[in-house]
């Protein structure tokens, strides 16, 4: 009985490390997307806010000091991003694939220009996060709230139906006075500082440790998740419960007894993806967009 | 008319052109602020991608080489653009349509041209496969395209690792899969070189998909429902149908990127660990389309641009010594930069010139 319990109470735990870095991205790049900017590059955005959290943590031995640098650095990439989509008009998801590639030189590069070492990095001890109770990481609280109070903001605001305005017709917006392209550029450094914490937590919480593939396809999981939850960040909450569990039961699946080295760990490796296809086939009816969502915003 | 097109083109080059010289600025600013000299740095990029093709074929043919997979898996992701959708499952079309040949490589055991036609059908039938989940998901379940094909990239990723790790490993070097039969690969175009009839194929698929996209029923259909998916409705085009075809059509051209890759580059001619030789096609075929701005024939110049970079950091490796990672940073910077369509008409406003408006849609 105490095996199941512990089982359970592992199984949450782990899941709630898993879903943090996908909710947190989700729910920034639903406020952009909402405001009319879509961010493919989420992805290269998490890996290297992970390496400068870890950079500046090893530097400092704060964790807290490291995790700022973090949301600091994602905030930086979607302030560049948004001056591209906003006030450059450009092709957002070009922007995005280049972050992307750019990451995946950078990540590496740093972790040898830095510490002299190919692939990976850990993290000492004193620049890790403390847990909450010995369990809980305090990102996955802050996760929780963020999550709720992007919601709040989203859908009980001026604010909120402003930025959601912009997504939809922003032309309208603009006939109204709203500074379109100001607010489109909020948006997306907000998306770009929630990117960077789940980037962060990962380094120097989660894992504990900088490699180039940190980020291990969470950036467009993130973006599947955003769908998911149709654009909604309370539900990106809960599709993120829904991944991060088929996550974290993917794990405990390949070290189960009569499991592990009967089923190929590559099988098992593609249940999290089954799972979310046949819970999206399943579950959710027809997703909307924010209509104008990636368009730029050109005046007539 | 013909003025305007002319007009238009040269303004769309332009962009681009003015957007690499950028990029191409700010990454020479970033490799002296590390300590490497830019200007020889870009000097090898260039020697190494173009050379002089008169007195050695291997630089110009490295870089069409390696804008073969690219111009196929640029066309699949403008087909889908095209006909409005964002079907990011071209990266899982290449992974399987290797995985086709790997399989009848691994099956039939034969030294045969048999196994190219088995394997490239068989290729070609599992990317039709999982674009057909996608397809049907997004028709009949209304689930959005980008959620399903991302999911099912990572399914066929893992499915090809199995396959790789515990059906056809190459028993002398388990990092790879089995190779494909000599007598089964696409022949090389120049000998010495990396360049394979696939890059003809490629040009031929470009051709072929262009002529469907404008001079078919078919094809005007496609662009109709991408354009206006109410209006294609109502003037009684079938949509969902128009749907599953634009999937089918992309997931064929990714599959063939997949077996030309397989069955045309040397040396390996298998799938190697991680998925490493095939890993990112299908994701820079989505900016290959858009700097082409999702037109067929224009996939092919935006595919050599590409591809040249992708050669010449070879170059800047051996010659300038810049790191491997350095390089791919710099890439990064340049494709950032081509996301600027506005960066000319920003610059002829400034001038004074006039210009004419034009909207640039990405999904």
């Amino acid at each position: 009985m105490s095996y199941v319990i512990g089982t359970i109470i592992n199984l949450l735990v782990s899941t709630s490390y898993a879903m943090t870095p996908l909710t947190l991205t989700a729910v920034g790049e639903i406020t952009s997307e909402r405001a009319g900017v879509v961010n493919i590059g989420l992805e290269g955005m998490i890996s290297v806010s992970a390496l400068v959290s870890v950079a500046v943590a090893t530097q400092t031995l704060n964790p807290w000091l490291g995790l700022l640098a973090g949301v600091g650095v994602g905030a930086l990439i979607g302030l560049i991003h948004g001056l591209i989509s906003a006030y450059g008009k450009g092709a957002q998801i070009i922007s995005g694939v280049g972050i992307n590639i750019f990451a995946l030189g950078f990540v590496p590069y740093m972790i040898i220009a830095l510490w002299g070492v190919a692939g990976y990095k850990q993290v000492p001890e004193a620049g890790r996060i403390p847990r909450v109770a010995g369990l809980v990481s305090p990102v996955f609280i802050l996760c929780v709230l963020v999550a709720i109070a992007t919601h709040y903001v989203l859908f009980r605001t001026s604010l909120g139906l402003k930025i959601r305005a912009l997504g939809e017709e922003p032309q309208a917006a603009d006939t109204l006075g709203i500074h379109v392209e100001r607010l489109q550029l909020i948006a997306a450094v907000y998306g770009g500082a929630l990117a960077g914490l789940a980037g962060a937590f990962m380094s120097l919480d989660w894992l504990g440790t900088i490699t180039k593939e940190i980020a291990a396809g969470r950036g467009f999981i993130s973006l599947a998740l955003v769908v998911f939850s149709n654009w909604k960040p309370s539900l990106a909450l809960l599709g993120g419960a829904l991944f991060g569990s088929s996550w974290a039961l993917t794990e405990w699946l390949k070290v189960l007894p009569g499991v592990k080295g009967v089923v190929p760990v590559t099988i098992i490796n593609t249940l999290p993806y089954v799972v979310t296809l046949g819970a999206v086939a399943g579950v959710i009816g027809r997703a909307r967009p924010p209509r104008k969502s990636g368009v730029p915003y050109l005046r007539e | 008319m013909r003025g305007k097109v002319i007009r238009d083109v040269l303004v769309k080059t332009g962009n681009v052109v003015t957007a690499m010289t950028a990029g191409l600025i700010i990454g020479g600013l970033i490799m002296q602020a590390y300590g490497y000299d830019a200007l020889h740095a870009y000097y090898s990029l260039l020697r190494h991608a173009l050379g002089n093709p008169l007195t050695d074929a291997y630089p110009l043919t490295s870089t069409l080489s390696l804008a073969t997979p690219l111009i196929f898996t640029g066309l699949a992701f403008a087909v889908s653009v095209r006909s409005g959708l964002f079907n990011i499952g071209v990266e899982n079309a290449v992974y399987l349509g290797a995985l086709g040949m790997v399989l009848a490589s691994g099956l039939l055991r034969a030294d045969t041209p048999l196994v190219l036609i088995i394997g490239s059908l068989m290729g070609l039938g599992l990317s039709v496969l999982f674009a057909f989940v996608a397809a049907s998901l997004k028709v009949f379940r209304g689930v959005h395209e980008v959620i399903t094909t991302i999911m099912l990239n990572w399914i066929a990723y893992w499915l090809v690792d199995y396959v790789r790790v515990n059906v056809f490993p190459d028993p002398r070097d388990p990092s790879k899969t089995i190779a494909v039969p000599p007598s089964a690969r696409i022949p090389l175009l120049i000998r010495g070189t990396e360049l394979s009839a696939s890059f003809v194929i490629a040009i031929l698929a470009s051709l072929t998909t262009y002529f469907i996209l404008w001079y078919t029923v078919f094809g005007y259909e496609l662009r109709a429902t991408g354009i206006n998916l109410m209006a294609a409705r109502y003037a009684g085009m079938k949509t969902s149908r128009l749907t599953i075809y634009s999937f089918l059509f992309s997931a064929v051209l990714g599959g063939l990127a997949g077996v030309c890759e397989i069955t045309g580059r040397p040396p390996h001619y298998s799938i190697t660990t991680g998925i490493s030789n095939l890993m990112g096609l299908g994701f820079d075929g989505i900016a290959v389309s858009l700097i082409g701005l999702n037109h067929p024939i224009a996939v092919i110049p935006a595919s050599i641009l590409i591809g040249a970079l992708n050669t010449g950091v070879r170059g800047m490796q051996i010659e300038a010594r810049v790191p491997f990672e350095l390089v791919r940073l710099v890439q990064g910077v340049i494709v950032v930069s081509l996301a600027l369509p506005g960066l000319l008409s920003t610059l002829q406003k400034y001038l004074g010139i006039r210009r004419g408006r034009r909207e640039v849609v990405v999904s």
